[in-house]
């Protein structure tokens, strides 16, 4: 199969997409003759033109309420928010407005609104351009949010959320940026709400976002040698959330482990520990564990950042609690 | 004064038939907002009255000449811009009692919300949160390179929020057809303008956006009509947007759930310039409109308004069954919004 790095699997998405409908147009900033800072609109503006790639000013409020008001006058915008650190800037059109005017409308509006955003620490940039900030959109009734951790993904997942009808907020691991995967020739769909067990295993489940997918599945090569086997859940869809498979792998292996990026209090891990103890409580073999951030900013020199971010010898030790 | 004469000039460009439709619009969003008013101190209806009173020329003068595909994000109190616009008064009355038969159907209030259908938008009940959200609508007439135009409207207050930068910016670079319609009343709530903005129009802030601007007297609805138009015509032919100030004052409180203390002189004066009553005087005196006429459409009007409380007063409210629903385009979602069950 071919391979593609995580970058180009989002842009042939985006292209795919704008080719098949002409109602999809993208705006930010430095996307079009620059192809975006971290190279993720290459390509687009040659393709498209820029009557459908629009660069923006400086206006993160500004362009992001246009995309609202836009996608309700039957247009598809896809918008560059570059780092999730600026969803601060553009709350009041995302939480007031976009999740909110199908309701405002009594149904009548749909807001088919796309925002992909970096997020993520470890690139020494300082705590307002590392952030994991999934909660805060995901606390927002009528928000979808989606964080894929593969390639394949992120082009399955672009596409189903550029066709979906209500907005979509897409974080995309700066990290991950150049790493390769396999991608399916032709048409390529992951469905928002399914999740995909990254690796199977019997003794303890394992929820993991974004690059936290590959911190579990180091951890669970290495506590493989000793008989430990993880099952590694990547919902890739925070909302909607693959229940389902969620509580089917908890069912079976009695025990689970949550990881992820953003800091714990107040995390998406913490909806999924209530979640998981009402619904699967019979089940369970262990208390429930979350591995995240420390609840502090993010720091920029890497004898303090790598330890924030959560590492395999955590997860490692952590499992091993849990089976002891 | 100088719209005086404006007046007088534009008023050939209109037959008789639409001073009148003109007049009567003006005629009915007062008896509209009076009944409101009204309402609000006899029974309990979800809304708070923020009343368009004495500001009702600007929201008819500019909406008289839209075609039905233009669209219009209407202020806090654009009463007048939803009946211009073709919403009847029955239906919005429904909506001020937050029955199931107004355009939300009883999920927002009634005067921020919006009928894609009337080619209204919603507005926010944050002020100044709609000038990016028609800009959008400006951005996608461009994408599909129709000549819609879309009208914003906003108080004093709300072009001193950084969303006005950024909207009048972002439209003046795309060139795109939205018409920023300034109701400068002079107060945002209780704060006089002149306490908030350190210049004298607010028009004259287009400059900084190398769009035209220009401050009309808000209280005359030809003057409106008229300089909307152009600016209308402007945007259709794609030469971008504009701003159009029109100093008006409002004759009720901010919402009529706080009383205010503004000079009592300063209400006189502007009672005095009451838009209804001048454009009244001004079409007795052109020979438009008579006693028999006037009396005519005033009785109609009642009338009018006696149905849409009825209506309003005999709609059901929405079924509880309801709550969840218009979440999400893909379904209804109940209870936590990680499973679906």
């Amino acid at each position: 199969m071919r391979q593609l790095t995580f970058r180009e699997a989002i842009q042939e998405a985006i292209a795919e997409e704008m080719e098949r409908d002409s109602t999809v147009f993208m705006m930010g900033e430095n996307i079009a003759a620059s192809g975006g800072v971290y190279q993720g609109t290459k390509g687009l503006l040659e393709k498209f033109g820029e009557g459908r790639i629009l660069d923006m000013p400086i206006s993160e409020s500004g362009f992001v309420g246009a995309g609202v008001g836009a996608a309700l006058l039957g247009t598809r915008p896809v918008i560059d928010l570059m780092f999730n650190d600026f969803l601060p800037l553009v709350m009041d059109h995302l939480v007031n407005h976009a999740a909110k005017m199908r309701y405002m409308y009594g149904g009548q509006a749909t807001v088919p609104m796309v925002i992909r955003t970096f997020f993520g620490a470890g690139t020494r940039t300082g705590c307002s351009h590392s952030q994991s900030l999934e909660a805060y959109v995901i606390h927002c009734p009528g928000l979808k949010v989606v964080m894929p951790s593969t390639p394949a993904d992120a082009k399955g997942l672009m596409k189903s959320a550029i066709r979906d009808n209500d907005p979509v907020v897409f974080f995309e691991h700066r990290l991950l940026y150049s790493v390769k995967g396999p991608i399916p020739e032709g048409e390529h769909i992951v469905p928002l709400g399914q999740a995909d067990v990254k690796r199977k295993g019997s003794d303890v489940s394992v929820v993991a976002t974004g690059r936290m997918v590959y911190k579990a599945l180091e951890a669970a090569a290495e506590l493989a040698q000793g008989g430990i086997e993880m099952e590694i859940i990547d919902p890739r869809s925070l909302l909607p959330f693959d229940c389902e498979t969620l509580m089917e792998s908890v069912k079976k292996t009695g025990r689970l482990l949550i990881v992820h990026e953003a800091c714990k209090t107040g995390g998406f891990g913490a909806e999924i520990a209530a979640m998981v103890a009402k619904e699967a409580f019979g089940y369970l073999d262990a208390p429930i564990e979350r591995i995240a951030a420390p609840d502090i900013p993010v720091p920029v020199s890497p004898t303090l950042e790598d330890q924030y971010i959560p590492q395999k010898e955590e997860i490692v030790a952590t499992v091993k609690k849990m089976v002891a | 004064m100088e719209n005086q004469d404006l007046s007088q000039r534009f008023n050939r460009n209109l037959k008789d038939a639409d001073l009148i439709a003109l007049y009567r619009l003006m005629v009915l969003t007062r008896e509209f907002e009076m009944r409101v008013c009204k309402i609000y101190t006899q029974t309990t209806i979800p809304e708070t009255p923020h009343l368009c009173v004495g500001q009702e020329a600007i929201g008819v003068g500019s909406c008289y000449g839209l075609r039905k595909d233009d669209f219009v994000l209407p202020s806090l109190r654009g009463r007048s811009v939803f009946l211009s616009k073709g919403v009847s008064p029955s239906v919005l009355m429904a909506a001020v009692f937050g029955k199931s038969t107004g355009p939300s159907k009883g999920k927002y209030t009634a005067h921020h919300m919006g009928d894609l259908k009337k080619g209204i938008l919603a507005g926010s009940l944050l002020i100044g949160s709609q000038f990016p959200t028609a800009v959008g609508a400006g951005l996608a007439f461009k994408l599909k390179k129709t000549d819609q135009v879309c009208l914003c409207y906003f108080g004093d207050g709300a072009s001193n929020r950084g969303d006005f930068h950024e909207g009048l910016n972002l439209a003046a670079i795309q060139k795109l057809p939205v018409i920023f319609i300034c109701e400068n009343n002079l107060y945002a709530l209780y704060t006089p303008v002149e306490k908030a903005i350190a210049v004298k129009d607010i028009a004259s802030r287009a400059q900084g956006y190398g769009m035209p601007g220009i401050t009309i007297d808000g209280n005359d609805v030809l003057a409106v009509y008229q300089t909307v138009q152009e600016a209308v015509a402007r945007a259709r032919r794609g030469e971008g947007p504009s701003l159009i100030e029109c100093k008006t004052y409002r004759l009720r409180p901010h919402c009529e759930r706080f009383q205010e203390n503004r000079p009592p002189e300063e209400l006189a004066y502007w009672w005095d310039k009451c838009p209804i009553k001048r454009f009244k005087a001004h079409l007795f005196d052109q020979g438009v409109l008579n006693e028999e006429t006037h009396h005519r459409i005033e009785a109609e009007v009642a009338e009018e308004m006696n149905r849409a409380v009825q209506f309003a007063e005999e709609s059901p409210y929405p079924d509880a069954a309801e709550l969840c629903e218009d979440v999400y385009a893909d379904g209804v979602i109940r209870g936590g919004r990680l499973c679906a069950s």
